[in-house]
């Protein structure tokens, strides 16, 4: 333990890095002096209250934040070492390599087959889609469960299941990095367990950024936490990273008195 | 505490059981509601009832479809006139469809949410309530007059474009908002562009409210008769209609069959009702066939 406060350049190469970014809704100051480098094939857990700014922060990763009116920017997030938000980056171009899977699954009303084929074939894929559509299921772990009825469409399946072909649609497009939006907070147990055992499975080829309500499911898939907290200023609440370390040291031997509270039940 | 559950309240409760009452007052609800389609129904059975009643022979007697307009009411046919709205339908579709639905789209997933789209949005919904014959009036003044295009058929049909466009703007508008932003999330999420989100996931999920919109004012349309009449449409044609040329149309005939004096003219108009009902089923039974073939997949 006596890992304290190691740079995060000693535990591998940062793919996504932050500088004093603040996420604004408008006048709202949604996520304040966010500091943060996401190494590259780990996983990172984001935690903390609600309305803390975690999904915010992630949504701002593939600049999905753009949708929102009003939505805006400062600092820098900076993906392999070039801004995210600099003029002349494309975000359609930024969506495709890092991607993402949302709350609630939700899969395309359309076949099985087309949810995974569309992200390829509008990227411009041009290899056997067949062959796409079948290594996408397998490395999701769903493959046994729908071959045999790609026609049938994806809202067919169970919860777990859509949620599972949510996460092959977004690797049929060989993204590198993978934003998940509390992945399993609408599923069961069981179906949550095979999503995590699946993470462990693809943090392999990808870097995953989970963000999560769940302390277990943190500590049992993340590499590195990341905790975020509520602060006041001028009566407004904002979110802000309180801590961000190796999981073990974040639930073992949290530096800030905050983060001892929130791993340990105690508030939150 | 050790007593074992009762299903009414024990006296000293805070609550008092009305369950009976409340029972009451849904049964209540519910018949009140009855009656309001009874009388919708009864009242349409009637309207059914008396023009087949007048009309139904007549529909079957030779030259009732092929014949042309007559002064006298057993040679009457509305040949003419059902051509006319036949092409009033289809030259609707091309021109109100891709404009109405254009705007709608673009209203929606293009244009910034501000003090202007606002105005934008307040007139639209305005102009749907907007008398059709003031279209009629518009249609003169600018198509028949400013345009050149005189008593014609294209513009009759474009003043009716102008009449329906609100209407399809507003249903389609309603039918984008309906899709979920979780499936547009899901397509920018994985790289597709605005374009390639609008049509091949907004548009397909929103096509049965689209279709549903644009029927309705499509039929709406072909049944208008004030605005037509302004335009210039006749309801004595003997010669086939053309888009540069003079036209009749299925209510503007029945008009014209209606004000007429003789008996007999009552039920020629009866039968060119049964007609056009015929034409506005065809046209429902179409949009219901289309809105469940683009709903399989939900």
């Amino acid at each position: 333990m006596q890992l304290t406060h190691q740079t995060s350049t000693a535990q591998g190469t940062s793919i996504i890095s932050t500088q004093d970014v603040n996420i604004f809704y408008g006048s709202f100051l949604a996520v304040k002096q966010i500091n943060l480098d996401i190494l590259r094939n780990k996983i990172t857990a984001f935690i903390g209250p609600s309305g803390c700014g975690k999904s915010t922060l992630l949504r701002a990763f593939n600049r999905l934040n753009d949708l929102i009116v009003g939505a805006r920017v400062d600092g820098t997030i900076s993906y392999k070492g070039r801004n995210l938000y600099a003029p002349e980056i494309d975000p359609v171009e930024v969506r495709r390599q890092i991607g993402m899977v949302f709350q609630r699954p939700n899969p395309f009303p359309k076949s099985i087959y087309e949810n995974i084929a569309f992200g390829a074939r509008i990227n411009g894929y041009r290899g056997d889609m067949d062959e796409l559509v079948e290594r996408s299921l397998r490395q999701a772990a769903i493959w046994d469960e729908v071959k045999d009825k790609l026609k049938q469409s994806g809202l067919s399946l169970s919860g777990g299941q859509q949620q599972r072909l949510c996460i092959a649609r977004a690797m049929a497009v060989q993204p590198e990095v993978i934003l998940m939006d509390e992945p399993a907070s609408a599923l069961d147990p069981i179906s949550t367990l095979r999503i995590e055992d699946l993470m462990q499975e693809l943090k392999e080829q990808y870097t995953i950024i989970i963000v999560t309500h769940n302390m277990q499911q943190a500590s049992r898939v993340a590499d590195m936490t990341a905790f975020f907290n509520v602060e006041l200023t001028d009566g407004k609440r904002s979110g802000c990273l309180v801590e961000y370390d190796k999981t073990e040291q974040i639930f073992q031997n949290p530096q800030q008195q905050s983060t001892q509270e929130y791993v340990t039940g105690r508030f939150g | 505490m050790a007593s074992p559950p009762q299903i009414s309240s024990t006296p000293q409760s805070i609550f008092r059981p009305n369950a009976k009452h409340r029972e009451a007052i849904s049964k209540i609800f519910r018949i009140i509601c009855a009656i309001g389609l009874g009388i919708g129904l009864v009242v349409l059975g009637l309207l059914l009832v008396d023009v087949f009643q007048d009309g139904f022979a007549r529909l079957w007697q030779p030259g009732f479809f092929t014949g042309n307009a007559s002064r006298f009411a057993q040679k009457a046919g509305l040949r003419t006139a059902l051509l006319g709205s036949v092409w009033l339908l289809i030259l609707l579709l091309l021109i109100s469809v891709p404009i109405g639905v254009g705007a709608a789209v673009y209203l929606e997933e293009y244009a910034p949410k501000n003090r202007l789209s606002q105005f934008i949005e307040i007139n639209i919904a305005n102009l749907a309530g907007v008398p059709s014959i003031v279209y009629g009036l518009l249609g003169l003044g600018i198509f028949n007059e400013l345009f050149g295009l005189g008593p014609t058929l294209l513009s009759g049909a474009l003043t009716l474009s102008l009449l329906i466009l609100p209407l399809i703007i507003v249903a389609s508008r309603e039918a984008i908002r309906g899709v979920p932003q979780s499936m547009r999330e899901a397509s920018y999420g994985l790289g597709a562009t605005k374009w390639q989100t609008v049509s091949n996931h907004v548009l397909p999920y929103a096509i049965p409210g689209i279709v549903t919109g644009v029927i309705i004012s499509v039929s709406r349309a072909v049944g208008e008769t004030a605005p037509l009449i302004v335009v210039g449409a006749v309801g004595y044609l003997t010669s086939n209609p053309g888009l540069l040329r003079r036209f009749s149309a299925l209510p503007i005939q029945i008009f014209d069959w209606i004000s007429r004096p003789q008996a007999a003219f009552t039920n020629t108009a009866a039968a060119g009702i049964i007609v056009l009902l015929a034409l506005l089923f065809v046209m429902n039974g179409t949009a219901i066939y289309i809105r469940n073939r683009f709903s399989t997949f939900r």
